[in-house]
């Protein structure tokens, strides 16, 4: 039992944070929004998990991947796949050619359903191919790359790539999977209607239980071994393979789980919002999940969610007004944070608000007693000013070791 | 004719880069609870040896076989896990975690994946990372975080992060660089108790440290063996005076 509290929940001061963040996506934001603004929550939230995978990736592993849209995509599409063909039922595309098929599918001159489409009309199927392509597909990547030690900063550029194939691959195949338009008029789940107001309620609820169980999952591998060792190979890599590690299978693991939670969100995002499409996939929007991550605090998996709220918002608010200042804005918003706050909000919340915090009104409290080293460390390392509330944190105080 | 009976034995062992070789056709021998200190003027290829031994550089030709168990085909890793240690020229520690956790790292349990998701800190884990601490002076900096350990402090911490495994073969480039007297003395005295039971090489150029740990010296010169012996031996030897000593 204390083995969960501990490693699951952080302590007492993760557990802070982690129900701070429950209560406002669960409660708080639900009663202050109507459900169109709800709705468009729960997008963020959607991106909210590869931000996540990606504090796991680039923030303790040092893998920095431009390519989190493939599987955010990946895992949308399948989704989509499904959707797609509950909606093509005979009597809704009778007008067609060929009556049963999916519209687009239609539009190209294909006349029967491609036999990749053919297992999507099973939700069984569908729900474990959200989990297992993209995984499958990560894994693929990270063997190629992990054993041959490609790493830093062409690890970056090979992402990058995949990201622009996959979506050069979608657009041009249009006949099977609606090219540039993307899947589109996806209208209900087994026979239940995503698309109205109750609905997206549920499908918001589901969601929100679905990033904070991934930001559970996160902290079990942050705070066991595997998480510190994730940091040691950051710092010296070489240290950890002559000390009898496979170095490049901790890399291939903590890559798949970063691609899983993206598709997890990716099709919760298909469910939320109605439809997938390419512009989802490439390499603007994975760019962009990383400045999601990078502004939140790329040490932090609370942190994250907050980084991805925030920029999401201020893009909705800026872009409705100035739709062409936005992208200068967002990327002069990066630069000023990996410079200035290289461990974003979360740096600046254990930086300023916390000492603060801690001395105004967690003075007289004792702190449960926490393991030994970890909870030392982190005293040791903020300068003695540690407090025992650490929300935005993962209770892992680390200094920022690489550019 | 093999030669199962020593620990390690490197035959015929050639390294070559673009046609420079590092490691030219070496020969060498090392028996079980001997010390062995290997000394060259600097591009000797005292290091190379090292990193070939270890699987961090492929050899070009020849064997490095360690308890008759050939290691030239090995990766990394599954040389370490068979018993072969190696610290690194700079010590190579994670400054970022603590010194209880640097060693827990190192501990031999939990090395792969799912090993390390389920690693728990159990009694005989703490007791293991307690009594190496107290065998390289630093039972008393376990809280600590590593990267503010002094340079000697760093240097003991990677041979415990070594000790840990209880590795056969012990491989240390180095240990006394940037050392005080006083540390050197007690790591001569480390280096000592540790060699029973394994063997232990050590690369290194301070002579007065040399002379009081070695029981055997290797001489390298451009890739090869110059001289091997007795401290005594070897000193007295004139080649090795001229390439080495004699400046």
């Amino acid at each position: 039992m204390s083995a969960i509290y501990r490693n699951l929940l952080g302590g007492r001061s993760g557990l802070i944070g982690l129900a701070i963040l429950a209560g406002l996506i669960l409660l708080v934001l639900p009663a202050l929004l109507d459900i169109f603004r709800l709705n468009l929550v729960g997008k963020y939230l959607t991106y909210a998990f590869v931000a996540v995978g990606l504090v796991l990736c680039w923030g303790y592993g040092g893998i920095l991947s431009l390519g989190q849209g493939v599987f955010f995509g990946l895992g949308g599409y399948c989704m989509a796949m499904f959707l797609k063909l509950e909606a093509s039922d005979p009597q809704s595309t009778a007008i067609q050619t060929t009556p049963g098929i999916p519209d687009f599918m239609d539009w190209n001159q294909i006349t029967a359903l491609p036999w990749f489409w053919e297992p999507f009309n099973n939700l069984g199927f569908t729900l474990l191919a959200v989990l297992v392509v993209p995984t499958v597909f990560a894994y693929l990547i990270g063997l190629a790359m992990f054993k041959r030690r490609v790493g830093g900063v062409y690890f970056a550029i090979i992402t990058q790539v995949i990201a622009a194939i996959v979506t050069i691959l979608i657009v041009g195949q249009q006949g099977y999977t609606g090219g540039i338009n993307g899947i589109t008029d996806l209208k209900t789940l087994g026979g239940w209607d995503i698309r109205t107001d109750s609905a997206k309620y549920i499908l918001y609820y589901v969601n929100a239980l679905l990033l904070l169980g991934c930001i559970l999952i996160g902290r079990y591998i942050t705070t066991s071994k595997f998480g510190r060792l994730l940091l040691a190979m950051r710092d010296k890599e070489d240290r950890v393979r002559f000390s009898g590690y496979d170095v490049a299978d901790f890399k291939i693991f903590v890559f798949c789980v970063g691609a899983l939670f993206s598709a997890i969100g990716g099709a919760m995002f298909t469910l939320q919002v109605g439809f997938m499409s390419p512009s989802f996939v490439g390499i603007v929007p994975s760019i962009e999940m990383v400045i999601y991550t990078a502004v939140g605090g790329r040490l932090s998996l609370l942190g994250a969610v907050y980084g991805t709220l925030l920029v999401n918002a201020g893009k909705t608010a800026f872009s409705e007004s100035f739709p062409e200042l936005w992208l200068f804005l967002m990327g002069g918003l990066f630069i000023a944070v990996v410079m200035f706050f290289p461990n974003g909000l979360a740096g600046i919340y254990e930086k300023y608000i916390q000492p603060y915090l801690s001395l105004r009104y967690f003075r007289k409290r004792t702190p449960s007693a926490p393991p030994p080293a970890t909870a030392k460390r982190s005293a040791s390392s903020s300068g003695g000013l540690t407090p025992s509330a650490l929300p935005g944190a993962t209770g892992r105080v680390m200094k920022n070791q690489e550019s | 004719m093999t030669n199962n009976d020593f620990m390690l034995s490197v035959e015929d062992l050639t390294v070559s880069f673009d046609g420079f070789k590092a490691v030219d056709a070496l020969n060498l021998y090392v028996d079980r609870n001997e010390l062995r200190v290997v000394i060259g003027p600097n591009g000797a290829g005292k290091t190379t040896l090292l990193d070939l031994i270890c699987g961090k550089t492929k050899a070009t030709a020849g064997s490095i076989r360690f308890k008759g168990k050939e290691l030239t085909k090995l990766a990394e890793h599954d040389i370490v896990r068979s018993g072969v240690g190696r610290k690194f020229q700079t010590p190579s520690i994670y400054e970022n975690l603590s010194v209880f956790e640097n060693l827990e790292i190192s501990f031999p349990r939990g090395r792969g994946v799912f090993g390390s998701l389920a690693f728990r800190r159990t009694p005989d884990v703490v007791e293991r990372v307690q009594g190496v601490a107290e065998e390289i002076f630093l039972a008393d900096h376990l809280d600590m975080e590593a990267g503010l350990l002094s340079h000697g402090q760093k240097q003991w911490l990677e041979i415990g992060m070594l000790l840990i495994q209880s590795p056969e073969l012990l491989m240390l480039d180095e240990p006394v660089a940037g050392m005080s007297v006083k540390e050197r003395e007690l790591t001569a005295e480390l280096l000592r108790r540790i060699c029973l039971n394994r063997s232990v090489i050590v690369i290194e150029h301070d002579m007065d440290f040399v002379q009081r740990i070695a029981h055997k010296v290797t001489v390298l010169h451009q890739g090869k063996m110059l001289a091997e012996g007795s401290m005594k031996k070897v000193q007295a030897d004139p080649r090795v005076i001229e390439v080495y000593l004699g400046h």
